[in-house]
């Protein structure tokens, strides 16, 4: 058990950074959640601490000690893969205890401690049967399970529910994030998928092209993106996203017009500011009458999906998607013009370089 | 059951298949068995190229069989024991030093690309591609005591050179054999090891294995059936060559009379083809052996995954 620190890390493949100056700390028993596009630096930065990648510069602790140069063996973490890597030459038992069995572990001891683990993962009746003959799920659980057996001070999962179907994704999220909580040990869990980083982290880094864009609750997160990225990453569907220019007091698109009365950051721009209009989905209002500062626009397209409506309008090239919740979506028939309207506490505003407008 | 699975299994009639199959099993039959049955009934005779019994053999029953074994003599040099003996020596060291050595250089070079690779894959593959009469001349050279490159070098050091083809044959045979065919295991063991997913040496890693350990555990395992494969398809190949022939002729006093170069020497130096056909027949009973245990072991290995 113990905190992670990253001072300034960088990583460098010939002339591409994948990390870039990267300074983070995770504390000790968080789960810290890597959340990023494929090509962003996340796996490269687990892989850092793992040993796997030694930084170009920079400095990386593990606990109270400095692991920069230290050989993954040396740094006594536990790391569960994307493909699992179990060895197909080993049964079960035997892969579990493999970490036991390089710390010269005697047999009977690591084999106990192996059907312990396994035990606890519902995976003890199985131990004879090599990996090839097992399900894709009892699979992930052995891995897991070889990634605890000797109790790391660090656990690193890199996209561990990517291979299987979306029934156990949800089941073995469930069962990593009670693991982890359980057994009150720090870890870093890389995915591109972002309701799986908003189910299971304490905190979630963001990053793009190497660098750490936001970090914080998901919650923090979800509600205060600082970047447009961000704002579109997170969610889904993702976060509405309409370039306006900013005139006598109004957002002004290619085809709406909406009144920056009420909206707080409003006082932080100019007349003829460009800015990106963002709003969630579940905060765009729908109305078949006619309602004041909306956007009019025709229904696109209707998917009823049980709890809630996904309800997609078309503006200009873009799609503007709305939520509705409860059985009863709003009344709108296909090509039917519907009038979108938000409240103006629910919009975020993005400059033109993509950074959040906060108020003055 | 209705028609359609009644015809559905066959694209083609039985007939069209035979008559499809014919040509090859003509040749097969005229160029393997045919000659296999010739041999194996001649080593039955006393059959020779000259003299009375070219024109008139005689059956001899298992006279040939009885001679090759008869254990007074047959360790003496040139007969057939001492051969067998110089032979396993030499596909034993031939083995060991073709697949330590390829197991090494793929090993020092698995997952690293650069000039250094490639200068010494080709430089081995080369040694294994050239052709036969080329590669003889050359170790030939490099080889003879008086002006050969090896003593040349050697004397550079200030270390006296050795007539090392008559000095020291049986060695120098089987040396020449590890240039010769290292190339194979390099080449087979370095694909198994470039196949082995970098996760399952990266979890290893991170579970703390060190080096020995990484290889003992995971890799070797991994390439095992690989390992089969060379040391069976090895010891058949070193056990059949003929190319030593080319440096040493068989001797001196018969020192590098291994097998195939003795099958030769009897039948075609001496031109007993009664007795040169019992030995091959005994040599192609070895080699049936052999390739049974590789298919056999192949077999299992399929069951077994």
């Amino acid at each position: 058990m113990a905190r992670v620190l990253f001072e300034n890390v960088t990583k460098e493949f010939g002339s591409v950074k994948a990390v870039n100056d990267v300074s983070l700390e995770i504390q000790d028993g968080e789960l810290l959640c890597l959340l990023g596009p494929s090509g962003c630096g996340k796996t490269t930065t687990l892989r850092l601490i793992a040993g796997l990648e030694t930084a170009t510069s920079g400095r990386i602790h593990i606990g109270d000690t400095d692991v920069t140069r230290f050989s993954p063996k040396d740094r006594d973490v536990g790391m569960v893969f994307q493909d699992y890597a179990l060895y197909p030459h080993m049964n079960l038992a035997d892969n579990i205890a493999y970490p036991l069995k390089v710390r010269k572990v005697r047999e009977a001891a690591r084999m106990e401690r192996a059907k312990e683990v396994a035990d606890h993962l519902r995976i003890g009746h199985l131990m004879e049967r090599l990996p090839g003959q097992i399900s894709g799920g009892q699979q992930q659980r052995t891995s897991v399970a070889r990634a605890v057996v000797h109790e790391p001070r660090v656990f690193l999962f890199d996209e561990p529910l990517s291979n299987l179907d979306a029934k156990l994704r949800l089941e073995s999220r469930g069962f990593i994030k009670h693991l982890q909580q359980e057994m009150g040990v720090t870890a870093v869990y890389v995915t591109h998928d972002q309701a799986e980083a908003m189910a299971l982290a304490d905190r979630i880094a963001v990053m793009q092209d190497g660098v750490i864009v936001q970090i914080g609750s998901p919650l923090e997160i979800y509600r205060n993106p600082q970047t447009s990225f961000v704002a579109n990453f997170l969610g889904s569907p993702p976060m509405n996203l309409f370039d306006a220019e900013v005139r006598n007091g109004s957002f002004v698109g290619s085809s709406f017009e909406l009144d920056a009365k009420g909206v707080k950051e409003h006082s932080a721009l100019n007349d003829g500011d460009s800015v990106t209009l963002g709003i969630r989905p579940e905060h765009v209002r729908v109305s078949p009458k006619p309602m004041k500062n909306s956007i009019a626009s025709e229904l696109y397209a209707f998917e009823a999906l049980g709890p809630e409506s996904i309800l997609s309008f078309r503006i200009d090239e873009q799609l503007l998607v709305a939520r509705a919740f409860g059985d009863d979506p709003p009344e709108i028939e296909m090509g039917q013009t519907a009038y979108l309207s938000f409240e103006p506490r629910h919009l975020h505003l993005f400059n033109e370089h993509g950074s959040r407008v906060n108020a003055d | 059951m209705d028609d359609l699975t009644k015809r559905g299994n066959h694209i083609l009639s039985v007939r069209a298949g035979v008559a499809l199959l014919v040509p090859a099993f003509v040749f097969i039959g005229l160029f393997l068995f045919f000659p296999f049955i010739w041999v194996f009934l001649i080593s039955f005779t006393n059959r020779t190229l000259l003299g009375a019994a070219a024109q008139d053999p005689e059956f001899v029953g298992l006279g040939n069989y009885l001679r090759l074994f008869d254990f007074s003599r047959w360790m003496r040099s040139g007969e057939f024991g001492h051969s067998l003996y110089l032979t396993v020596i030499f596909v034993i060291g031939s083995l060991i030093g073709q697949v330590t050595l390829g197991l090494a250089i793929a090993f020092a070079f698995n997952r690293r690309r650069g000039k250094l690779r490639e200068i010494i894959y080709t430089l081995v593959t080369l040694a294994w591609i050239l052709p036969e009469t080329a590669i003889g001349f050359t170790w030939t050279a490099f080889l003879d005591g008086r002006r050969g490159t090896l003593n040349a070098i050697l004397g550079a050091f200030g270390i006296e050179g050795v007539e090392w083809l008559l000095e020291f044959p049986l060695l120098s045979i089987t040396v020449f054999n590890i240039w010769r065919g290292t190339a194979f295991s390099m080449l087979l063991f370095s694909a198994a090891l470039g196949n082995i997913r970098p996760s399952y040496l990266e979890t290893a890693d991170v579970a703390g294995a060190g080096p020995w350990q990484r290889f003992r555990d995971i890799m070797f395992p991994l390439i095992s059936p690989q390992f089969v494969t060379a040391l069976v398809l090895v010891t058949l190949w070193t056990f059949n060559v003929f190319t030593p022939f080319l440096l040493t002729g068989g001797g001196p006093a018969f020192g590098s009379d291994i097998i195939a170069i003795h099958t030769y020497r009897v039948a075609f130096q001496f031109f007993e083809f009664g007795r040169g056909s019992a030995i091959a027949v005994i040599v192609m009973t070895i080699n049936l052996i052999l390739a049974a245990s590789y298919l056999f072991g192949l077999k299992r290995k399929e069951v077994a995954t």
